[in-house]
């Protein structure tokens, strides 16, 4: 677009600027090593699963592997085990951000008020979220579901075998108790940059604490709600630790989510071809949900630019 | 009267929750300071004689490899996500590069991308160069999984720095470093430590690129745990004893950094 074109008179002139193009590419120097890293580690896997997903590739047989355009596409897509692996995703991805964002708005409502010792709550809510996740997972699993020695038949009596009766709720529940205090702070924030003058006129117009807060309160929420959302999605659909360690994906395959029937397909089937197949739908499936997540979080940006 | 008695009932209300919500992480630690017979015991017992046999026993198990391998990816990759994301994120705010807004919407949708939809290649490629159960393949993973949140929080953190000052600055003739020295890092460096203990925490509890890259030499603190998932017989109070052991430093991480957490797991959308 712009050419250096050497003038005459430019050692005349004082070099005040530098020309539009060298001032472009010193702009542009600080942010290339961080996207070349991103490019290259992020974006070339992603074309050779492309490749991957083209083949009939399994590992433990051995010979070449065939080029077979879409085969693996139509195994996936026609596979029940995958298809339950869906619905397994969605159930347990949406089971688990619904009622933590539940509870996350309550704990947070409380904590919005003023009283005594808040600042030591809030450090206990958020606890959960900072326990290494596998470990949780294991807390839960065999000392809080155990039927002979776990904490709540331990309390409550009885010799429920909790994972095996109610699988994809004790998955649920362990992501729930994680993800609570994600919630908790993303709707605190919100409900604290709410502009308490307002707040208060309402309350001298004679507003009661239910209108104020179905009103004023709720559509202030919205972007943080739907952000809490979308980015609990983005981090809860790839849940592996909790599967892998609490039910192994069962009982059969109760609670097979995608990245484990994946991974299953990956190092347990060796069925390469058919586990990229498998990652492509998966990444096309995120993209749909990526871009609600990035029109939410550009409105929050441009609000940001507006200020 | 009638406000500070419900800010009491409320604020009672409150601590019952936190109670509550924490009280996992006390029988966790309380376990793990129990005999093998005291912690598998029904009814629960609440009165026992504490004992650190259960982290000794951890350690004899040698789990001091693995805490070094996650201390190793931790600390390597967070330096490194620090130093890729914080020159980025000036060139993405303070001197914003042409169209910075595709870039930065091309580092968040990288973290969208499953890890599963690109664990084959990279398996593949580790074993091609000899690099699986490696802790610097561990460490450059770990850096392109925390780089977008990096380069969007600190980007947050550098657009505090007031325009005024920084021209100010240069019209006085402070050259380049003299003005990240001695205006920016002042501002910038309460964000920078929270980004970096973000990523700190975040690389540590990585469980599933871990779980198929490593093995014995390069295995991460989660990766001690796997051998907890089907135990049987007398083992709780020793897993309880090593989930205490490998989730505290991240804990300690967490509390310090709570004022900024948010911040970090919006990606610097919230502040």
């Amino acid at each position: 677009m712009t050419t250096t074109v050497t003038r005459p008179d430019v050692r005349i002139q004082p070099p005040v600027r530098p020309t539009p193009r060298k001032e472009r590419w010193i702009r542009r120097a600080p942010l290339l090593p961080a996207l070349i890293f991103a490019i290259l580690i992020t974006q070339i896997p992603f074309l050779y699963t492309l490749y991957l997903s083209t083949l009939h590739w399994n590992a433990l047989k051995p010979g070449n592997h065939p080029f077979v355009g879409l085969d693996n596409y139509v195994t996936v897509l026609t596979d029940d085990r995958l298809r339950a692996a869906l619905v397994n995703t969605v159930i347990l991805t949406a089971g688990a951000v619904i009622f933590s964002m539940i509870l996350g708005l309550v704990l947070a409502l409380l904590l919005d008020r003023s009283f005594i010792g808040r600042p030591v709550v809030r450090t206990l809510l958020i606890t959960p979220f900072l326990v290494m996740p596998i470990a949780a997972a294991l807390l839960w699993k065999h000392a809080i579901f155990n039927p002979a020695y776990g904490l709540i038949n331990g309390i409550f009596g009885g010799s429920t075998d909790w994972i095996s009766s109610y699988p994809k709720a004790a998955v649920i529940t362990t992501l729930v108790w994680q993800w609570t205090p994600f919630m908790m702070l993303i709707l605190l924030a919100g409900l604290q940059s709410q502009s308490s003058e307002v707040l208060e006129a309402a309350r001298v117009d004679g507003a009661n604490a239910w209108q104020i807060f179905r009103r004023m309160t709720l559509p202030h929420l919205r972007q943080y709600l739907e952000l809490g959302g979308l980015l609990g999605s983005i981090y809860l659909v790839n849940t592996f630790d909790a599967i892998f360690s609490i039910t192994q994906g069962g009982p059969g395959t109760a609670t097979t989510n995608l990245p484990y029937e994946i991974y299953l397909t990956t190092f347990r089937k060796f069925e390469y071809g058919e586990a990229s197949a498998a990652g492509v739908v998966v990444v096309i499936l995120t993209i749909i949900v990526a871009t609600f997540a990035l029109r939410v979080i550009s409105s929050l940006f441009r609000m940001e630019e507006g200020r | 009267m009638n406000k500070r008695l419900s800010n009491t009932i409320w604020g009672t209300v409150a601590w019952i929750a936190g109670i509550i919500f924490v009280f996992p992480v006390i029988w966790m630690v309380l376990t793990s300071f129990k005999q093998e017979q005291d912690a598998a015991s029904n009814p629960p017992s609440w009165v026992f004689t504490p004992t650190l046999h259960q982290y000794a026993q951890v350690f004899d198990r040698n789990i001091t490899p693995f805490l070094l391998n996650s201390l190793m990816a931790s600390i390597f990759s967070t330096l490194l996500v620090i130093l890729l994301a914080t020159p980025a994120a000036y060139a993405l705010s303070i001197r914003p590069v042409a169209k910075w807004t595709d870039s930065l919407f091309f580092f968040i949708s990288t973290k969208m991308m499953p890890a599963v939809a690109a664990l084959l290649p990279i398996y593949l490629l580790a074993k091609h160069l000899g690099m699986l159960d490696n802790i610097w393949t561990m460490v450059i993973l770990y850096t392109s999984m925390n780089l977008p949140l990096a380069v969007w929080m600190m980007r947050s953190f550098l657009l505090e720095v007031p325009r005024e000052v920084l021209e100010a600055g240069e019209v006085d003739g402070a050259s380049l470093p003299t003005s990240i020295r001695k205006i920016i890092m002042p501002i910038v460096s309460p964000g920078l430590a929270a980004t970096a203990l973000i990523c700190f925490i975040f690389a540590w509890n990585e469980f599933f690129l871990a779980v198929n890259l490593t093995a014995t030499a390069a295995g991460t603190a989660p990766i001690f745990l796997v051998g907890f998932i089907s135990s049987e017989g007398l083992f709780l109070a020793r897993l309880c004893a090593a989930a205490t052991l490998v989730s505290l430093p991240v804990l300690i991480a967490g509390w310090v950094a709570q004022n900024k957490l948010v911040r970090g797991l919006s990606m610097g959308a919230v502040k």
